[in-house]
């Protein structure tokens, strides 16, 4: 194998498998320094620059950090990561010092955001230091899109959203609300130098079976719903609910329909309990509130006596793997009927803009969705940019902060008359070494074995009688800290010297996850099969380095690598040395004079 | 030294022995040796080598004299018995604990002064009485834990880190093994496990005294250009004699030589040992021949490495004693003493 470009960022941001993960790059480990620390006010300004809404992902995030923690190969359960976020955001201090200033001298260029969820209100808040007029419009009433109509409060209290939500309107928004927009050509007519779409995926899928248009007063679309709930349209629900769907939305609505006091609540799901959509978290609290979650059942047909509806007839299916993929057959059982009076149906959303002219400038692919530039985000009306759900379909809130930084560049250069895409900042990396004495390193080097700590929820019978009542309680300090502890401090990284190793194999012998090997170079494919322990996690990259004195290399699996600083403890001539890296994910900040 | 505690946590497709047991199960306390000491990595190879060798920790006996060398008992085999004896009496604690109980596998370990200087009768006298163990002598040419004087195994000419030369003839302990009549003698390098953890194993099974001296660079005074001991001059002037494998009686030959270099010895407890020659001169059998081997080559300022010698058919300590084959520890009072009539007799034997 060729030696490894660590100066390559890609490389080392890698190893920091949180980081890579998080669609915004949150720079993970050095925030939950921080939290260990008790520095909760600089842990959520991290969190604030790189994702926008600590507070609310703390609680909402779908997490694809914690899946990728390296605690989860190295033992059992990753890092609480989001859960820590919230630490921050719960225990700041005073953040108004932080702030980027926004300047009272306009520049001349004028921004329309459509839409006023998290994709829009991240651009806003890239972009108004700049100088730039933003004006945004929305059909609520309020600012926070889906973070404030679909997500509950009993997951998202009100307090929460709105501190992370005004925040940004603060910075000098003109917003405008109880606007629907009907039609891009009248934006475009209002002559902005660009447009950025943020309205989401709005509309919620339906299912056409039958019986479904004699009972469609006793149907509800879950989003719709949901929206209805938390803007005080709806206050309760009656009799037995049914939600079909197995997605985060299908949790929501069955705990809000529980709590707007449902004589029963049963979810039905299509698919099997593991393929669920809904985050493993959401199935757990739902579950422990008494819903039952009945799976493999795909319904027939909405059964109803003189257009009142009284229940859906279901089919039993199993599943069976085909060719790598699950497929559904009868299982010959009989058809199961399950009574009920209402209907929410939470099967999917899409995203939707019926109010786009197709004859302006922006193409559509075949499935309806708007063919933008991944990179920059670019519509191909080259003042249009998309973000957050409606641009590539339904994701999740981080990634409408994710690709809101890299429309607010986009934006920007083209502004400046620069190109989008070629005159784009590149990534950088910073390595600092964290030696600080003969053995005393910079971060908390040593492992903490301690399994995931568990956190505390709010009584269960007063949050079932109370929609406000915020279920988990999120960690105090004390156990703020101890998980905070877990993490493993990937961003510190194993970096080696070539030509200070004298290969005593002192690293080798110390190394207690055996990442370490000094062999004859051969293919990777070969290397893999003959370190010290095999590397069979392809998705993790071998660090080789150059030829040593003795002919051979030193190659170590990033795999495992507990972060600990062993290696560099027991070498004698610093040829392996614990450096943080820093990488520079370009933000519209990294502009600023 | 190092404060942070090794981690508990291990890789995990680590792998298990036939008695259930990970290389993590023979390590002992964190090294509080110099970073980068080739001791340390003796102290893994014997991990290793007793973990392939699917021994419990708790059949082994470590016995150790004074210095850095005899500091590493505690770094491996962390559950095994364990003796920190005065300096240059290993081997007289070890004849005792071997002559107690044979049925433990006696590991001593010694370092160049504590064998070569102050234990240098002591080891003479372990050599002839045939005790069945492994005596390793962690070899570095120097005095660690004072400073860095010269010890008597450091080669004359071979300078201190200020560059004042040795003026002495150093002593050979392989050669002094080899001459007084060890079953078994090796030389290895403790920066070269692929050689050294296959001589461990083989000497851990070995029925007799088996001996290796492996040069184990002292980082912090004796790893510098005028050394002959330093990491940089053992790899350019070792040469490996005999390669050897120890073969356990459940595991399948795989690898295939050409013919004629190579030779099998069968071990008392069904084990092959597979010796490659690489060096077609070389007969590991031949006593004589092993040692003018060794000594032409330490003229010529070249260090030999491998297995030296070895006796297919040799004997121990409790063969020449003639003792019985329950280990004495293990002895009832009635066995142990035998009443005055027996005593009568034995004293009549004498008259």
């Amino acid at each position: 194998m060729n030696p490894t470009d660590i100066h390559a960022p890609e490389y080392f941001h890698k190893v920091v498998d949180c980081q890579w993960a998080c669609p915004a790059h949150t720079p993970v480990p050095e925030y939950i320094r921080m939290i260990a620390a008790g520095r909760y006010t600089e842990a959520y300004m991290i969190n604030w620059e790189s994702n926008v809404f600590p507070g609310i992902l703390g609680r909402t995030c779908d997490r694809p950090c914690e899946p990728a923690c390296r605690r989860v190969r190295t033992e059992e359960k990753p890092v609480a990561i989001c859960r820590l976020k919230r630490v921050a955001a719960d225990h700041k201090g005073d953040i108004e010092q932080f702030l980027p200033k926004v300047p009272k001298t306009k520049n001349d260029k004028r921004i329309a955001l459509l839409g006023a969820g998290p994709a829009s209100l991240a651009v806003a808040r890239d972009l108004l230091p700049f100088g730039y007029t933003v004006d945004m419009f929305d059909q609520d009433p309020a600012g926070g899109g889906m973070m404030r109509s679909q997500i509950p409060a009993f997951r998202l209290p009100a307090d929460v959203l709105e501190e992370e939500v005004d925040l940004i309107v603060n910075m000098g928004i003109n917003a405008t609300y109880n606007y629907e927009i009907t039609s891009m050509k009248e934006m475009l007519d209002m002559n902005y130098d660009a447009y950025f779409v943020g309205t989401g995926a709005p509309r919620g899928r339906d299912l056409d079976l039958p019986g479904r248009r004699e009972v469609d007063e006793h149907i509800s679309i879950g989003i719709n719903w949901l929206s209805s709930v938390a803007f005080g349209h709806t206050t309760s629900i009656e009799g037995k609910v049914i939600v079909m769907g197995g997605g985060n939305t299908a949790m929501d609505c069955c705990r809000t329909s529980k709590r707007l006091g449902a004589e029963t609540v049963t979810v039905v799901v299509r698919s099997g309990f593991e393929v669920m959509k809904a985050s493993e978290w959401e199935k757990e609290d739902a579950m422990s509130e008494g819903i039952p979650i009945i799976n493999n059942r795909p319904p027939k047909e909405f059964v109803h006596e003189n257009g009142k509806l009284t229940g859906v007839v279901f089919e039993c299916v199993k599943p069976i793997e085909e060719d790598g993929r699950l497929k559904y057959i009868p299982t010959g059982e009989p058809d199961v009927f399950i009574e009920c009076d209402h209907i929410l149906m939470a099967i999917g959303q899409e995203n939707h803009c019926p109010w786009i002219e197709r004859d302006i400038g922006i193409e559509f692919d075949k499935w309806d969705c708007p063919i933008l530039d991944e990179v920059t985000l670019q519509s191909t009306h080259p003042k249009i940019f998309f973000g957050g759900d409606s641009a590539f379909g339904p994701e999740n809130i981080i990634w409408a902060s994710a690709h809101a930084h890299q429309a607010a560049i986009s934006i920007h250069l083209m502004c400046q008359g620069k190109d989008p895409k070629s005159d784009r900042p590149p990534d950088g990396l910073n390595l600092i070494s964290q030696k600080m004495g003969v053995h005393e390193w910079a971060y908390d080097a040593e492992h903490d074995a301690s399994k995931r700590y568990l956190v505390p929820h709010a009584n269960r019978r007063r949050s079932l009688e109370n929609i406000k009542v915020e279920v988990e309680l999120g960690f105090d300090e004390i156990l703020g800290s101890r998980e905070a502890q877990r993490c493993l401090n990937c961003d510190v990284q194993t970096v080696f010297t070539e030509k200070l190793c004298i290969e005593c194999d002192a690293c080798v012998d110390i190394c207690p996850m055996d990442c370490i090997t000094f062999t004859p170079n051969a293919a990777e494919e070969q290397l893999r099969n003959i370190l010290t322990a095999p590397a069979p996690n392809l998705e993790q990259a071998l660090y080789v380095s150059e030829e040593l004195e003795t002919g051979r290399v030193m190659v170590k699996d990033e795999d495992v690598c507990l972060h600990c600083g062993l290696c560099a403890e027991r070498c004698p001539t610093n040829a392996w040395d614990m450096q943080k890296s820093i990488i520079h994910i370009p933000q519209l900040g990294s502009y600023a004079e | 030294m190092t404060f942070v505690a090794k981690p508990k946590v291990h890789h995990p497709l680590l792998q298990f022995n036939e008695i259930g047991l990970t290389r993590r199960d023979y390590e002992g306390a964190v090294s509080t040796l110099c970073a980068g000491c080739g001791h340390d990595s003796v102290s893994a190879a014997v991990a290793i080598a007793c973990n392939e060798l699917a021994i419990p920790p708790h059949r082994f006996a470590k016995i150790s004299g004074i210095g850095c060398s005899s500091k590493t008992p505690s770094y491996f085999l962390g559950a095994s018995h364990g003796f920190n004896s005065v300096h240059g009496r290993m081997p007289s604690v070890a004849t005792g604990a071997n002559l107690a109980n044979h049925e433990l596998h006696c590991i001593g370990v010694s370092g160049d002064g504590d064998s070569a200087s102050i234990g240098v009768g002591q080891f003479a006298h372990i050599v002839r009485r045939k005790v069945n163990m492994l005596y390793i002598v962690d070899n570095n040419g120097t005095y660690g834990l004072t400073k860095g004087q010269f010890s008597a195994t450091n080669d004359r000419g071979s300078t201190s880190k200020r560059g004042v030369p040795n003026l002495y003839s150093p002593i050979d302990l392989v050669s002094m093994a080899l001459q007084i009549g060890a079953s078994f003698v090796a030389r290895s390098f403790s920066g070269d496990k692929q050689q050294l953890v296959p001589l461990i194993k083989a000497a851990i099974m070995h029925k007799g005294f088996a001996f290796i001296d492996v040069i184990s660079p002292c980082v912090m005074f004796n790893n510098h250009n005028g050394s002959t001991k330093s990491y940089q001059y053992v790899r350019e002037h070792t040469a490996s004699m005999v390669d050897a494998q120890l073969v356990m009686p459940h595991e399948q030959i795989e690898i295939e030589y050409a013919p004629g270099t190579l030779k099998e010895v069968d071990m008392p407890d069904g084990s092959v040992l597979r010796l490659r020659k690489i060096s077609e001169s070389y007969d590991p059998h031949d006593r004589v021949g092993a040692l003018n081997h060794v000594q032409r080559a330490q003229e010529q300022g070249d260090v030999i490495t491998g297995l030296l010698y070895v006796d297919p058919i040799a004997s121990d300590i409790h063969e020449v004693l003639e003792t019985p084959t329950a280990p004495l520890n293990q002895l009832g009072e009635a066995e142990l003493c035998p009443g005055s009539e027996a005593l009568t007799a034995v004293n009549a034997g004498f008259r």
